[in-house]
């Protein structure tokens, strides 16, 4: 994932293509085949590193889907689709935690992503120079706070706030709205799907915030100066100019963030309320796949729960993977129309 | 842990000196009973330089550990059926009990004031009382001011023993949550919130209002949580306490049930509490390694000979006297070494 985002973040092959340009004048100097040999090897040697990560990754994938079988052959793919999750009976779907797999990874990126967007904005763009150095930092910080430190966190100081001071005011206000009113509804105890969505949001914002800002920093300023000469607002500039520039970047980091949110395991057990039921409302207790397996995983003695449990991991690894590619994707789209329009 | 560990170090370099011989085991499973089986094995050691090493893996993998035949002894809260344990060769003994204790977050009650039947229990668990004013529950409390605050059921979201005894003792009270939920070590709720082990449980409980829960008795106490009263298969309201947990083994068919399976839950007796019980040991029958199968026996027949302060401390019963003879009768007659010579004697 990080090589992702490094390469996401470059916007052209431009720098290396200047170094290197700079460095072919030198003469070309005759080495011993000692030289060689170590250059030869060395090459070997990082490709075999390379080709262990790709080696890795199918095993892992193969590993999943053997050990998934006897639960996918048993339930077919209804699996994906009921939300039965019995261990009394041994009649599992898995379709509540996949669902709120989703649902909190989406309201993380609902939060997250405008608020780093403003944090990375604030920092490139308005921030006085004495003020840049420590909220970089800060955010920076932010990102190596270990997740669980986030549920304990979550669970006795944040769920008690946003359960007495902040969901009866929601649904009192945003609940009565028809259509979108069922989200907010649900006891007010500060556990369920909305709050592990937030506490995600939180835990993602400092991945996507400081990739937004190093992409945003590499924007030309003779781009910017003009834009602003010409009279654009602070805000033109930043939506006409850094945005269309930087946007590769800026998907990646956000995919980063994404992906983050996805896998997140300790921080949704705590606070999520581990119930496989799927409701409309977002204070309703739900389960995400990660937090499904952390939680059965060690008492699952009978091989079909384990079987299925594998399974769920096996959907979680395709879901990150389907969510990279697709970034991947988007990214090739976008650097394919680079150029076509001003 | 630390403490355990500083103390271990000198005692291991006295052990390597003095009885180098000294055979090491290894168990795994069960956490309900980790912290007593830790003390034993801190004990044990002191007395004899043997070392017992525990990990509290939960049953589901003390279990499969077992079967692999990669420890000595497995644990398990929920014990196996006599049909498994004979197609796996494995012998089954009780070697700690304890009790599960429903605890309640309501304003204005006082630890023990409430009481429960199993039947109120299963009908909150399954949902159907939704008030803390509802009739079930104001009936069996006459004289408590129940607030009208609606219940927020707490119960275990990962697989555990206790939750096991919960749920079974609730199958055996109500006909209608055994067929809509059953009995194991993790069940579909059809309510509530799920909390990650026992503090998980607590932490909820604790911060919810109108909230109810259940948690190991010894964790409940420690914690100071309020627990209730519950109402005994013989009518009789009893307060959770070693009593009462004593009072529930006592009463029981041991040497009747293979496997020593007894679930104490639901036992008759005047001053049984209702949810007690017991965590089992695993053994292979047929011994590989004999001299780590004999040890095993002797690290428990020590620990049910010299473990009973060590387990009142820690709140946990420690299993009857006469049912310390019975497994050892039992030991003597099933696990053998190789060559089918016993191990116990």
């Amino acid at each position: 994932m990080p090589t992702d985002a490094a390469q996401a973040t470059l916007p052209s092959p431009m720098p290396l293509e200047r170094a290197r340009a700079t460095r072919d004048p030198v003469p070309p100097v005759r080495r011993g085949a000692a030289a060689r040999w170590q250059d030869a090897a060395f090459e070997r040697l990082t490709q075999g590193f390379a080709l262990l990560v790709l080696a890795t990754l199918v095993a892992i994938l193969v590993a999943l889907g053997i050990s998934a079988w006897p639960a996918l052959a048993a339930f077919g793919p209804g699996f994906f689709f009921d939300s039965t999750w019995n261990p009394v009976t041994n009649i599992f779907g898995g379709l509540a935690p996949i669902y709120g797999t989703l649902v909190t990874s989406l309201i993380a990126l609902a939060i997250g992503v405008p608020v780093s967007f403003g944090i990375a904005l604030f920092l490139t763009e308005m921030s006085p120079v004495a003020l840049k150095r420590p909220l970089g930092t800060a955010v920076e910080l932010l990102a190596a706070i270990p997740s669980i430190i986030y549920g304990m966190w979550g669970l006795f100081v944040f769920a008690p706030l946003f359960g007495d001071h902040v969901q009866p005011i929601l649904t009192a206000t945003l609940g009565n709205l028809p259509g979108v009113g069922a989200l907010f509804q649900g006891p007010p105890n500060g556990i369920g799907v909305m709050t592990a969505g937030i506490i995600l949001s939180v835990m993602i914002i400092p991945f996507i915030a400081s990739v937004m800002r190093d992409v945003f920093e590499i924007v030309p300023p003779v781009l910017k100066e003009s834009a602003y000469g010409l009279g654009a607002t602070t805000w033109e500039v930043v939506w006409n100019v850094v945005l269309p520039y930087t946007r590769v970047g800026v998907i990646g980091g956000i995919m980063l963030g994404l992906g983050r949110a996805l896998g997140e395991t300790m921080a949704v057990t705590f606070v999520i309320g581990n119930a496989y039921r799927i409701k409309a409302g977002l204070f309703e207790p739900g389960n995400s796949i990660a937090s499904a397996l952390a939680n059965e995983f060690n008492e699952a003695s009978d091989p079909i729960h384990r079987s299925s449990l594998i399974a769920l991991g096996l959907v979680l690894f395709l879901l990150t993977f389907v969510v990279l590619a697709l970034s991947r994707v988007l990214i090739a789209r976008i650097a394919k129309g680079e150029g076509t329009k001003t | 842990m630390p403490r355990l560990f500083r103390n271990a170090l000198p005692l291991a370099a006295l052990a390597f000196a003095t009885l180098a011989q000294a055979t090491d085991i290894t168990g795994a499973g069960a956490t309900f009973p980790y912290p007593i089986y830790a003390k034993w094995a801190e004990a044990y050691k002191q007395k004899t330089g043997a070392s017992m090493n525990y990990q509290s893996i939960g049953s589901g993998g003390g279990i499969a550990q077992i079967k692999a035949k990669t420890v000595d002894f497995g644990a398990s809260d929920m014990p196996l059926k006599a049909e498994d344990l004979a197609s796996s060769g494995l012998v089954q003994f009780p070697a700690i009990i304890g009790g599960v204790v429903p605890v309640v977050n309501i304003e204005g009650i006082a630890p023990g004031q409430l009481k429960f039947t199993g039947a109120v229990l299963a009908d909150i668990y399954l949902g159907k009382i939704k008030s803390w004013n509802d009739k079930p529950i104001a009936d069996i409390n006459p004289g408590v001011k129940l607030p009208a605050d609606p219940i927020t059921v707490v119960r275990r979201s990962d697989g555990s023993g206790t939750t096991f005894l919960w749920t079974d003792y609730l199958s055996k009270v109500s006909p209608e949550w055994k067929q809509k939920v059953g009995a194991g070590t993790a069940v579909a709720w059809p309510e509530g919130v799920g909390g990650k082990g026992n503090e998980g449980v607590a932490a909820y409980v604790q911060r919810i209002k109108g909230s109810i829960g259940y948690v190991e008795y010894a964790y409940a106490k420690r914690n100071k949580i309020p627990h209730a009263a519950m109402q005994n298969k013989d009518g009789q309201v009893v307060q959770p306490d070693d009593t009462a947990f004593q009072a529930a083994a006592a009463g029981a068919d041991w040497k009747g049930t293979p496997g020593f399976g007894v679930i104490l839950t639901d036992q008759p007796g005047k001053a049984s509490w209702p949810i007690t019980g017991a965590s089992f040991i695993l053994m292979q029958a047929k011994q590989e390694k004999a001299a780590n199968g004999a040890e095993v026996l002797k690290f428990f027949d020590w620990s049910f000979k010299n473990g009973q302060k060590m387990a009142e401390d820690l709140d946990y019963v420690a299993i009857p006297d006469a049912l310390a003879k019975d497994i050892a009768a039992t030991w003597k007659a099933r696990v053998k070494d190789a060559v089918g010579k016993a191990l116990w004697n």
